[in-house]
């Protein structure tokens, strides 16, 4: 089952990167460059709420922190290759830093008082974002120029695909090693978790950390991806579209965030071009509820938890008739 | 025989009501105390508070010579006291092979040779090693539980309730089981089933209304109907 999923993993991977080759459509290309960007996001998101049964309502800090870091540094500095790069090390640290002292801070706590507090902290980082205007300009945000080498889209595009694949790669890794296997004993049962000898704040931070500085990455490709960074990066709406992804794709699978973050996207896309057809189309948010309400009523696992219930219920009636065949 | 741990006048509060109001006792190495009373006479309690679970309000729990009661759970865990929970706490998402590797502190010859050991006790964990925990039997639950516990060298098990629940069989293999654990290691067992305590234990505690109000040898209980009927509610 593992090399079947891999093989199909892999094809979908090269139809991916030769797509902006053989079709060339400049909607889509930034369609998917969004989606790829999203998936990491909400990878990021699955690994505290589907690996560690840890929910958040401020995961957009982490987000904007990228965002907002990468648009001053090219804003403040030339946009060259050493500059982004120092960016990217800046997102990884401030984003490491922050999640490392949010969640000593604030992972003690019961995971309802968790999830109010990280939204506290979102608040924060959105009302700095809103008052030091000299750095970020205040709710107008700023444009800024990126290095050449991420200007051409298709080039954007097959970077930010890489950098989604390899984040799973790492991801997957890390949730099937022994750390990982203790992050998912903890989503299961915390107190047992502790009974076996593992302090359970100790990996909750780590899966705090490792979320964070994915995020980050996720919100400094996003702000590039746009060239231009505002106030909007640090809102509800991005943590409710990784909650959305992951649920909608299933949590604790990592597939299943990149699966949602693909629906999310497409569906936001076609419901906003459905506007020219009907100004009902124009509210698409209200369609996002209906359409959170009923994954949540009839797909709880999600796509690829229930994909996987069905074939753990094929497999159990074959074994039963298996046993009914042996001792008729 | 030393004395590997000792719980004095230990009070516990659950919320706001007092659920252990002085339980003592004494266990000694290489023994097997059992815990008996009614329901909700404070036998899990007893062993939840001694791994930090429910940490008590009054009283000294001393493992070894060392006063542990106030320590988070993990580091009680790591001073090797191994802990079955009456609920089993199988992890059921988890197969079996990575229930086991979660329970692992090491991956030296000794671990390996133990669990070899484990699964030559419990042939079932063997066959549905790939399986998910919450796939299993309440039996086969039991013995990934026990075998959970087992894995590291813990020089003490407490073991809550193994029989709850279980079919007949599934109580003698369980209780063959712990009989050959005893061997290895000291065990403390809280026991509705009369039969299996007064197989397996060497002393007794009892423990009424969140106190120990009686102690001495199983053999003592086995011949006192009366001290039975009075506080087991059996003859």
């Amino acid at each position: 089952m593992n090399n079947r999923m891999n093989i199909l993993y892999v094809i979908t991977a090269v139809f991916l990167l030769v797509l902006p080759f053989v079709y060339e459509s400049r909607t889509l290309l930034i369609l998917l460059t969004q989606v790829f960007i999203f998936a990491i996001f909400a990878m990021s998101y699955d690994i505290l709420l589907g690996y560690t049964g840890i929910v958040s309502f401020g995961h957009a800090m982490f987000f904007g922190i990228g965002a907002y870091t990468i648009g001053v540094f090219m804003k403040q500095f030339e946009p060259t290759i050493p500059y982004f790069l120092l960016a990217v090390l800046v997102t990884i640290v401030l984003t490491a830093i922050v999640s490392f002292v949010l969640g000593l801070l604030t992972l003690r706590l019961k995971s309802h008082f968790y999830a109010m507090l990280t939204l506290a902290f979102s608040g924060l980082f959105l009302v700095l974002a809103e008052k030091w205007r000299t750095v970020t300009y205040g709710n107008d945000g700023f444009t800024f120029r990126i290095p050449d080498l991420f200007k051409d889209r298709t080039d954007f595009y097959l970077i930010c695909l890489v950098t989604m694949i390899v984040v799973f790669a790492i991801l997957r890794r890390f949730t099937s090693s022994p750390l990982g296997r203790v992050l998912q004993a903890i989503r299961e049962n915390e107190q047992r978790t502790e009974s076996l000898g593992y302090s359970i704040l100790h990996y909750k931070v780590i899966a705090s950390v490792i979320s964070g500085v994915m995020a980050g990455l996720a919100g400094l490709l996003y702000s590039m991806s746009l060239r231009f960074v505002n106030t909007s990066v640090f809102t509800m709406d991005i943590t409710l579209d990784a909650l959305l992804m992951t649920i909608i794709g299933g949590v604790g699978t990592l597939v299943g965030a990149i699966i949602g973050a693909g629906l999310i996207e497409f569906a936001h896309h076609w419901l906003t071009e459905l506007a020219k057809v009907h100004w009902i189309f124009e509210r698409w948010i209200i369609f996002f509820g209906i359409i959170y309400i009923l994954a949540v009523m009839f797909f709880p696992m999600g796509i690829v938890g229930t994909l996987k219930k069905i074939k753990l219920n094929r497999t159990k009636k074959e074994e039963k008739k298996a046993e009914e065949k042996i001792a008729s | 025989m030393s004395t590997q741990l000792k719980l004095s006048e230990v009070e516990t509060y659950i919320g706001q009501y007092h659920i252990l109001q002085g339980v003592s006792f004494e266990v000694r190495e290489g023994e097997v105390t059992v815990l008996l009373g009614r329901n909700g006479a404070g036998k899990t309690t007893t062993l939840r508070t001694i791994m930090g679970l429910n940490p008590p309000s009054k009283g000294e729990v001393i493992y070894k010579g060392e006063v542990i009661q106030g320590l988070p759970t993990y580091t009680v865990a790591q001073k090797g006291i191994g802990y079955v929970p009456e609920d089993q706490g199988i992890f059921s998402g988890l197969t079996v092979e990575e229930n086991m590797k979660v329970a692992m502190k090491n991956n030296d010859d000794a671990t390996k040779e133990r669990l070899d050991w484990i699964l030559e006790l419990f042939p079932d964990l063997k066959k549905f090693w790939k399986k998910q925990g919450g796939l299993l039997s309440g039996g086969q639950k039991q013995m990934l539980s026990i075998a959970r516990a087992y894995i590291n060298e813990n020089d003490l098990l407490l073991i809550d309730e193994p029989s709850k629940g279980l079919a007949p069989i599934v109580v003698e293999k369980v209780m063959e089981t712990i009989l050959q654990m005893k061997e290895k290691t000291t065990i403390v067992l809280v026991e509705q089933n009369f039969m299996m305590a007064s197989t397996i234990g060497d002393k007794f505690y009892i423990i009424d209304d969140g106190k120990t109000v009686s102690e001495g040898s199983m053999n003592l209980l086995k011949e006192d109907e009366e001290m039975r009927r009075k506080y087991l509610g059996i003859a």
